[in-house]
């Protein structure tokens, strides 16, 4: 393997990594406030809480297809293999996220008659969430593939362990919401986010503890990633930073902060990221392809890299410069729209 | 193998996709011509200083958000079902036209989170020359994307700039692969047919506004630039259309065989202006031809030879009737678009153009034209390849994703359901934009920007 071949899959890989990063928490906290609109049943709550993540939605979903299509261009057998083996769910997503995104601005349209607006968009960001988290499960769970195709079944990613990773994420993403919420917003609104926020950090900090007893008890390559002396050492970190930043964002919540429980929720989100990152490195098909040998062509990896180094850096500007535009908490009455 | 009502996985999953993409293309088709239409309404504006022209580019910007919106929603899942029903193609020709849609998705977000927005949200924020600048970048953007797409569907009609190894195509050389042989010709071909269809869309809205007698001066405007369009590309199409023949003819003989239904390559070839082609028994029934003007469109030559179908294997060769027919669906609008364009010019001549009742009526029903010829025709290209997927290197029934036909089935009902509904909402409320007209354009406080469908709503207050 030359320099070339060895280096390039990796910058891919952090490239991609990065967009995965970005869209989970980006789209997590606008997901995240459609799982929580049942909970918001009046409608200029629902139209305070929509219009905190509207300016938002279509730019953190855009780093979703930045990942699909990243994948495909840098890791070409990486993708042939795993969007078969997750047919069903990924195309729920995506449906799912069609009906939500629409939502943002039909319901303004279709008012007063928006009621069934408000379902689309609850129900599609739920569905989303959770078809994620089976997409997420399924592939931990090790992919059926010979000869470099996908071998398995239709229903292969329907596992209890995989419809536990959605519900995680369901509950994950409602989190990022809800504390997305306690910064952009005032009021009943904001109480009610902190008083959901709770129970909501307990849930997930459940899941990454039981996905983290689990992985490593079924699958022996994770527990000797983990277990094994010297990495022991280095990778306890990880959990301890884990709990540190669940206390933090615990009484961020309790006390009343305005950015630390969301800042937090982030910190825990890209945590469990990078605990995932560790058990199954360098595997992009866990345990049968490793991103070297999904990797595309030199050549192809270069040709596209030229234009994403040069535009994605642009591209977070961008971002950057959207978020600090509307800074702030939202008042009840205020809008974008 | 497994089927559903008698369709396999294959069958279903092309089906899936013609469905999808078919949804997609008609609007960022819409939004490259319409983009066009409003930075050249912005240049006029700034020339002349005349307000109409700065209230239509005002008006067609919220629909072109409108339209931008529906074809970014539609086209995150175009990226994700080329792996989903695809995998085999996408893992073949990965190599080489993979970085072609990569780069066509860089453009469209890179566009999206920088000129578009001063486009939709900078009208009262940025000086009138930074907006039309911000205009005139997102119409050349749009092409741009336009660009990648077709440089790679183009090398999937004729590959180029590659080796195959071990079964994968891997990239040899850039510039061939993205200049192969097809590409120039499709490229105009479909670049003309979104300013076609654009120009249609606005005649049409015009010669409705004309009839309501509303909005005089922005109608009399759209009516003018609309015709004008179509007057001078509906015959330049006919022309590159017919050099896009020859090419084809060169690269794809056999797609031309199905587009002619000429079975017979030893004889000069008729046109056909109607039959039905019986693939069972290799020839034409009920057929209506001009004698020899086949070969002489084909072969500038009324005695030149060209390959018929019979010259190919059965199992090289296109399914004919839908080819055949969905091409004299495209001819047959493209002609009807060429007499529009004459007949309104002459009317034009004679200062008849505007109190014309009857062919203004005739137009204002003609806006869907060019959809339909864009769908038709890429029925042409797309089934005129098959049964190859990528021409002569993959064929269709290799490339799909070892998945379940009732999978693939179950996928497509609920694609079905959720576009019908989604699209057709999204549809009649460009319609009911239309229907107001210009005049919902109120110079209102600057609001807070969002995203591109919610600027139609800030004009469109008093039913939000």
């Amino acid at each position: 393997m030359s320099n070339l071949e060895y280096t390039l899959p990796v910058i891919w890989a952090l490239l991609i990594g990065l967009s995965v990063a970005l869209y989970v928490v980006l789209d997590g906290f606008d997901l995240g406030i459609g799982i929580l609109f049942p909970f918001y049943p009046k409608e200029a709550e629902r139209d305070l809480v929509m219009n905190s993540v509207a300016p938002f939605w279509d730019g953190n979903e855009t780093w979703l297809v930045m990942g699909g299509v990243g994948l495909w261009v840098a890791f070409p057998k990486a993708y042939a293999v795993v969007l078969p083996a997750v047919y069903l769910p990924v195309i729920v997503m995506l449906l799912a996220l069609i009906f939500r995104g629409v939502a943002f601005e039909f319901r303004w349209v279709a008012k007063p008659h928006h009621r069934k607006w408000d379902i689309a968009f609850a129900a599609g960001s739920t569905i989303a969430a959770f078809a994620q988290g089976v997409v997420l499960g399924a592939i931990l769970q090790e992919i059926r593939v010979e000869n470099g195709q996908f071998a398995g079944g239709a229903l292969d990613w329907f596992t209890p362990f995989s419809l536990m990773c959605g519900v995680a994420l369901v509950v994950g993403y409602a989190l990022l919401g809800a504390t997305w919420l306690m910064m952009k917003t005032a009021g009943d609104v904001e109480d009610r986010a902190r008083r959901m926020g709770v129970p909501l950090l307990f849930g997930l900090l459940g899941f990454i503890v039981l996905v983290s007893i689990w992985t490593p008890l079924e699958i022996e390559r994770i527990s000797q990633r983990w277990f094994s002396v010297p990495n022991f050492y280095a990778l306890s970190q990880v959990p301890l930073a884990t709990l540190l930043l669940a206390w933090l964002c615990w009484r961020g919540i309790r006390k009343g902060r305005a950015i630390t429980p969301f800042a937090s929720a982030i910190g825990l989100f890209l945590l469990a990221y990078a605990g995932l990152v560790i058990s199954n490195a360098p595997y992009l098909v866990p345990p049968s392809i490793t991103l070297w040998q999904a990797a595309a062509h030199p050549s192809s990896q270069v040709f596209f890299l030229i234009g994403a180094v040069i535009l994605i850096p642009l591209i977070l500007v961008y971002f950057v410069f959207v978020f600090w535009l509307f800074r702030g908490k939202l008042k009840p009455g205020e809008g974008y729209h | 193998m497994e089927t559903i009502a008698g369709m396999d996985a294959t069958l279903l999953a092309r089906i899936q996709f013609a469905f999808t993409i078919s949804f997609h293309i008609i609007f960022p088709a819409f939004s490259i011509g319409l983009s066009a239409f409003i930075a050249t309404l912005e240049i006029l504006w700034l020339r002349s200083g005349e307000q109409h022209y700065h209230t239509l580019a005002r008006f067609w910007t919220k629909i072109f958000a409108v339209s931008f919106a529906m074809g970014v929603v539609s086209g995150i899942v175009l990226s994700y079902q080329i792996g989903t029903n695809w995998s085999r193609f996408s893992e073949v020709v990965g190599n080489t036209i993979g970085p072609l849609l990569g780069y066509e998705v860089l453009t469209a977000f890179f566009l999206e989170a920088s000129f578009l927005g001063v486009m939709l949200f900078g009208w009262n924020r940025v000086p009138p020359w930074l907006h039309t600048l911000s205009s005139i970048v997102v119409a050349l953007g749009t092409a741009l994307s336009g660009f990648w797409i077709l440089a790679a569907n183009s090398w999937m009609h004729t590959p180029d700039g590659f080796e195959m190894r071990g079964g994968i195509a891997y990239p040899t050389d850039w510039s061939d692969i993205i200049f192969n042989p097809s590409f120039p010709y499709r490229f105009t071909h479909m670049m003309i047919a979104t300013y076609l269809t654009t120009s249609l869309v606005v005649l049409a809205a015009g010669a409705r506004y004309i009839l309501q007698g509303r909005f005089e001066r922005e109608a009399r405007t759209m009516v003018r630039m609309g015709l004008g369009m179509v007057a001078v590309l509906a015959p330049v199409q006919l022309v590159v259309g017919d050099l896009h023949g020859l090419n084809t003819l060169e690269h794809q003989p056999v797609k031309v065989a199905a587009i002619e239904a000429h079975w017979d390559g030893s004889k000069p070839a008729p046109f056909v202006i109607f039959a039905w082609p019986d693939e069972e028994a290799e020839r034409n029934v009920a057929e209506l031809s001009i004698p020899y003007a086949g070969s002489l469109v084909l072969k500038h030559d009324p005695q030149g030879l060209f390959p018929g179908l019979r010259d190919f294997p059965e199992d090289e060769r296109p399914p004919v009737v839908p080819v055949f027919f969905s091409f004299r669906l495209m001819l047959g609008i493209g002609l009807l678009m060429i007499a529009i364009g004459i007949a309104g010019v002459l009317l034009w001549w004679r200062k008849r153009l505007f109190v014309h009742r009857r062919y203004l009526t005739f137009v204002s029903y003609c806006w869907p034209l060019g959809f339909i010829a864009i769908l038709a025709g890429w029925m042409v290209t797309e089934i005129g390849r098959q049964p190859w997927i990528a021409y002569g290197l993959l064929r269709t029934a290799d490339a799909v994703s070892p998945v379940a036909a009732g999978t693939v089935a179950l996928s497509l009902v609920m694609f079905v359901v959720v576009y019908v509904v989604v699209f057709s909402v999204g549809i009649l409320y460009v319609y009911r934009m239309l229907g107001k007209g210009p005049a919902m354009v109120a110079p209102g406080p600057a609001a807070m920007p969002n995203r591109p469908l919610s600027v139609v709503q800030r004009a469109d207050g008093d039913t939000a």
